[in-house]
């Protein structure tokens, strides 16, 4: 199979740190705050490994470090150490060690992010096809009857009216601008997307269509997702493997059925046996 | 009054400055280089920036020609130049656009074709064109360094999907030399094609947001637009089809003001650019040039109008 991403040892602290940030937190301390100096330890020792086609969860409470670890791996925001590596067309992209100009060129056109509130994913003062047009303009494509075409298809696809792309996306309901985001994010076909918290906030039956849609992408594109949340549902629907995290750690890891049907570590016992 | 002034009204290092900043601007085609403009005794926005490469560029025995939208006459053309005329003893002011070593001019390029020795300055309003997309400065830079202009395309492109064309009447973003898209100041697009391979030296000058940029000699520039739905330039042609002409010197091959005549209350057509219309013949003609229009109506008629008339 074709590794799309390597992350090793990933960490992220917010505050000075110290020697002592990473022994004195976690899991076994029920905190992520290192009690020496104050500062926040909210991913330590992420690695994974992620391949073609796949789906990985990363599940886990607020404050778990499991978007930390996502924006870190999308340029949100920068590592405290660790690497990651991009495999892509038989070439290996170091992420972490590339100048923000690469990093940038990199997450337009090879990454793709869909985050929890549409509004930060899509710029709202332009209409939807606009703001798939940025995507196609940003990877060069200057043909107007071609953007046009490619935007219609990519909203057909996502299941919007096509005859709805020139109207503003504050028109939309939620679930609408969940898909205009997707189709964005899909405009140049990355093989690697990012999901954080796709379904929040929105009714169950728009949830399901939304969850449909992601996987017949996965099918349809072989696309490799990083799939993060908190709900198991979500998890046990999407993801072939998963990472439960806790106070910035990994707490248990492997397929999804396994975790779910026969978790190992305390937590993970009580989040599945919590679940609804 | 005039003799306590230093040549050029800057003190020599305020020049010195300026040559700098102006020699950089043209080793970097269109890069936005930051100067610390000058006060000037006038209000920021009125020309400060062009004034102040003009003084700084100007020597003495050479000739100046400042236009206000085409015309030598209007007001801030004729304050500029008697300014300038105050402030640099020996120089010589022209109204014809080839006697005219430096040109400054706002908002428009002269009809007839520069010269290699000849120069011209352009006033800027607002320098950055991904202002309007972008309100960071920091972003924008960066914007600019990575040639990432897709945000100002999406602007063309959300026009074409409104209006079946693209609407902007002037401060066309225009990429230069494959890489810095400019605000090439308030020219209509008329002129945009002037700047392209322009054999004299374009200077921008923006006083009041303390940038000046340049189009050296000789140097591709190209508006943004679609493959499929090109640039083009405003349209004069009437309802049947005729090209307009100046109703002055009957040109039918220059950038046109479209105003009404008082008298009998019908829109006239007239060469924006008056020295032109006085080599076509114009003078000959008793009949004065109109007033010129003044800023505000011509904004408006843009606004209103763009490119619909024709």
């Amino acid at each position: 199979m074709d590794k799309v991403l390597e992350v090793n040892k990933l960490s992220k602290i917010y505050g000075s740190g110290c020697p002592s940030c990473f022994e004195l937190t976690g899991p076994e301390y029920n905190t992520n705050i290192c009690p020496r100096c104050g500062s926040v330890v909210a991913a330590h020792d992420v690695s994974f490994e992620l391949y073609k086609g796949e789906i990985l969860g990363i599940m886990g409470e607020s404050g778990s470090g499991k978007s930390t670890a996502v924006k870190c791996l999308y340029f949100d925001q920068e590592p405290s150490s660790g690497s990651a590596s991009f495999f892509n067309e038989g070439q290996q992209y170091d992420l972490f060690t590339m100048n923000a100009a690469q990093q940038r060129r990199l997450s337009n056109h090879r990454f793709g992010m869909v985050y929890q509130n549409p509004h930060l994913g899509l710029n709202f003062d332009i209409s939807a096809g606009g703001n798939i047009a940025e995507r196609l303009l940003m990877s060069d494509v200057d043909n107007y009857a071609e953007i046009r075409s490619r935007a219609t298809g990519l909203l057909s696809r996502t299941e919007v009216l096509p005859e709805r792309m020139d109207e503003l996306p504050k028109n939309f309901s939620g679930g609408m601008q969940q898909r205009v985001q997707i189709a964005k994010v899909l405009a140049t076909n990355p093989p690697l997307l990012f999901l954080d918290e796709v379904t929040t906030g929105l009714d169950l039956s728009v949830q399901a269509a939304i969850l449909d849609l992601i996987l017949e992408i996965q099918q349809e594109k072989q696309t490799a997702m990083i799939v993060v949340t908190h709900d198991l549902g979500v998890i046990r629907l999407l993801a072939g493997r998963t990472l439960v995290m806790k106070y910035g750690r990994v707490i248990e890891s492997g397929l999804t059925d396994q975790v779910l049907e026969d978790p190992q570590h305390t937590y993970t016992q009580r989040l599945v046996a919590s679940a609804l | 009054m005039s003799n306590s002034y230093p040549f050029g009204f800057l003190d020599e290092y305020a020049k010195k400055e300026i040559r700098r900043t102006t020699l950089k601007a043209v080793a970097l085609p269109g890069y936005q280089v930051p100067y610390s403009s000058r006060e000037m005794p006038m209000g920021r926005g009125f020309g400060t920036g062009g004034l102040q490469l003009t003084l700084s560029l100007l020597g003495k025995e050479e000739t100046l020609k400042v236009i206000d939208q085409g015309s030598d006459d209007s007001v801030n053309a004729v304050n500029l130049r008697s300014f300038i005329e105050m402030t640099c003893k020996g120089i010589n002011t022209t109204t014809k656009t080839h006697e005219a070593d430096i040109i400054q001019s706002r908002h428009r390029i002269p009809e007839k074709p520069l010269r290699e020795d000849q120069l011209i300055v352009l006033q800027v309003p607002y320098p950055d064109p991904l202002v309007v997309v972008e309100p960071s400065e920091d972003k924008r830079k960066t914007l600019h360094g990575e040639a990432d202009y897709s945000r100002l395309l999406v602007k063309l492109y959300e026009d074409i999907v409104k209006f079946n064309e693209i609407t902007i009447s002037h401060r066309y973003p225009t990429r230069i030399n494959d890489h810095y898209v400019i605000d090439p100041s308030p020219i209509p697009r008329w002129d945009v094609p002037k700047i392209n391979q322009s054999k004299a030296l374009i200077l921008f000058g923006a006083g009041r947001e303390k940038k000046i940029y340049a189009v050296p000699p000789y140097t591709k520039a190209e508006p943004l637009a679609f493959e499929d739905v090109p640039f083009r330039v405003e349209d004069f042609t009437d309802e049947n089809s005729q090209r307009r002409a100046c109703k002055r010197c009957g040109c039918t091959n220059s950038f046109l003001d479209e105003f009404i005549d008082s008298n009998k209350g019908e829109k006239v057509y007239q060469c924006s650019d008056a020295d032109w219309c006085d080599e076509q013949g114009g003078s000959n003609i008793t009949e004065d040039r109109t007033p010129e229009v003044t800023n505000e109506s011509l904004e408006n008629s843009n606004k209103a109008g763009g490119l619909a008339h024709g």
